[in-house]
């Protein structure tokens, strides 16, 4: 199944370039202390806003700061984020989707409300509201924005538990007498994983632009932590004196969400060429 | 049906929006008085802005209130917050449809390109750009032609909206943050309608001109542009919301005047109410959008029409 999956996705000039951009990135967030070649916090106010040299191959930010190391250690938070992020939404949605679908009439409406109340909000709005009330830092930051995301995990679940509830085999199981967890565990999941996996795929390099989105106004990583979005506010701050510190973070940027971008749609491709013309 | 939806769903997010005041560490009124307040007069404060009343009530309260166009005062200036909201309100209009009626001038020809000739050199290099711009981050768009057009070449205003009264300069001033939104929506809607005039070129009623002898020309924009079209009219429903969102940040970078800016500055000294009607107009414009639009799919599809007249057949 994962060779076939790789197969599939390397087939493709988009797909091959998304997997390596992807599988790059994993390493440098991983091994971040070991790519970076300078500590990210080391301040030294002389060195202040240089261009890119052979000693800071990015140049430095307005403290001095070695800029690639920044950029590499921000790598970290950007994956780190994404990935729990879309565990959070994920298992969440997942759950509450198949319950409601399990769920009497009454509740499964409740749900869809309460789903349809987080939808009204523009997510990036209800993403800055929620982080503006509790408070900024990487722990609220992981929370709310994992909430945003719930809705469409919960939607996918409970559309796909429904239409195999509605099938065949489904009330031959029934009748055979099978458990419920057992159908939920051996035909439920299986076939709702694809779906939701796709999903998760793709949300990824919008969960890293609203991270940074939120770090670039301030409310979400604290500084001196090394966001993508921390680093491209300080070169939004001192654009006029330097422009190396906004070029090369907003290029990390754009890389990561072009890149997963590119491995998301040739995920979705292979799992479900259905899901093509929905975007 | 999708009206009750809609109420349900402002409601809720009103609900919520109010709800959150109730969590913030730190209430509105101790903030403003300091903390050198005595317990009185924060009770006195809380008491004249109504936050000492249980949840329903206020909440009965915002609503009756809201509904006559009052959202409340701004904590510290005193302003009533929907002349606030009402002053931003054209600029983030005018960017929002700028970058809108942008993304259509460019989305709608490339698409069409890239499925006229699908496969060809053209098609691929559209592609490649659709994709480039679909991921791009709108605020990295707008540092980016913030330094190219403005610092480096000087060709547009680097801050602000322009000279009120003057349209020339407010245009002039819109163009760039206008451009950094609308690449996304380039890209989305030359994909989108790439594969939906795709399907269309390939029905039997295409197949059937071409028998006939229709030129191709006639046939792609007067027959097949029309339906392709539909399923990109969804996604920019859907869009307004993302493109709301985007406008914070082409407002806060290029220091324009607009809702999102305005949001933005009362979030960052914790100006409740500010923030509360700003996100609360924001909610309604992106429910109004996507209701409209659900509308819109009566007029410019026929298929719908005949779909909604059989329903209330069988309804009646």
């Amino acid at each position: 199944m994962a060779r076939w999956l790789l197969a599939r996705v390397m087939n493709t000039h988009a797909g091959a370039f998304g997997l390596v951009t992807v599988v790059v990135l994993l390493i440098v967030a991983i091994a971040a202390p070991l790519v970076a070649l300078h500590d990210p916090n080391a301040i030294a106010p002389i060195d202040r806003l240089q261009p890119p040299s052979l000693a800071h191959i990015f140049g430095t930010d307005h403290l001095g700061r070695d800029l690639y190391s920044r950029v590499v250690y921000g790598t970290r938070v950007a994956i780190g984020v994404s990935i729990v992020v879309m565990s959070i939404s994920l298992s969440v949605g997942v759950l509450l989707g198949i319950g409601a679908a399990y769920a009497p009439r009454a509740l499964d409406q409740l749900v869809l409300s309460i789903f349809d109340i987080i939808n009204a909000f523009p997510s990036i709005i209800l993403a800055l509201a929620l982080v503006a009330v509790l408070g900024a830092g990487l722990g609220n930051l992981i929370l709310l924005v994992s909430v945003v995301f719930i809705p469409q995990f919960g939607r996918v679940a409970r559309a796909q538990t429904l239409s195999i509830r509605n099938s065949l085999f489904f009330e031959a199981e029934k009748v055979l007498g099978t458990q419920p967890w057992r159908i939920l565990l051996h035909h439920v999941l299986p076939n709702i994983i694809g779906p939701i996996f796709v999903l998760a795929s793709m949300n990824i390099p919008v969960v890293i632009t609203i991270e940074a989105g939120l770090s670039f106004l301030g409310v979400g990583v604290r500084p001196p932590l090394a966001s993508w979005g921390n680093l491209l506010h300080d070169g939004y701050t001192y654009l006029d004196q330097s422009p190396w510190p906004a070029i090369t973070s907003g290029l990390a940027l754009m890389l990561a969400t072009l890149g997963f971008t590119l491995l998301g749609e040739a995920l979705r491709d292979a799992i479900d060429p259905k899901l093509r013309r929905e975007r | 049906m999708k009206l009750t939806a809609a109420a349900v769903a402002v409601v809720g997010a009103v609900l919520l929006l109010l709800s959150l005041t109730l969590l913030i560490p730190g209430d509105p009124a101790t903030m403003l008085l300091g903390p050198r307040a005595t317990p009185e007069t924060v009770a006195a404060l809380k008491a004249e802005m109504g936050l000492d009343l249980p949840l329903p009530t206020r909440l009965a309260q915002f609503l009756g209130r809201a509904a006559t166009g009052d959202l409340g005062v701004d904590i510290f200036s005193g302003r009533p917050v929907s002349t606030m909201v009402l002053q931003a309100l054209p600029n983030t209009i005018l960017l929002a449809v700028s970058a809108i009626l942008l993304a259509i001038l460019f989305g709608l020809p490339l698409g069409t390109i890239a499925a006229l000739k699908p496969d060809s050199i053209a098609d691929q290099a559209i592609a490649f750009l659709s994709v480039g711009f679909v991921s791009a981050p709108s605020f990295v768009n707008s540092i980016f032609l913030l330094l190219v057009f403005a610092l480096w070449l000087n060709w547009f205003p680097v801050l602000g909206a322009g000279t009120a009264g003057d349209p020339l300069d407010q245009l002039w001033h819109v163009v760039l943050p206008a451009v950094a939104l609308a690449v996304g929506w380039i890209g989305y809607i030359a994909r989108l309608l790439r594969s939906s005039l795709l399907e269309v070129l390939n029905e039997p009623y295409v197949r059937t001109m071409r028998a006939y002898g229709v030129p191709e020309s006639v046939i792609v924009l007067k027959y097949a542009l029309k339906p392709a079209c539909i399923p990109t009219l969804a996604i920019l429903g859907i869009g307004v919301g993302e493109l709301l969102g985007g406008a914070v940040f082409a407002e806060v970078i290029f220091n324009r005047p607009g809702l999102g800016s305005l949001i933005y500055g009362a979030i960052a000294v914790r100006n409740y109410p500010v923030v509360q009607g700003g996100v609360l107009v924001v909610v309604l414009l992106f429910v109004a959008t996507n209701f409209l639009v659900d509308l819109s799919y009566l007029w410019i599809d026929p298929r719908a029409r005949a779909r909604l007249a059989l329903a209330g057949e069988r309804s009646a």
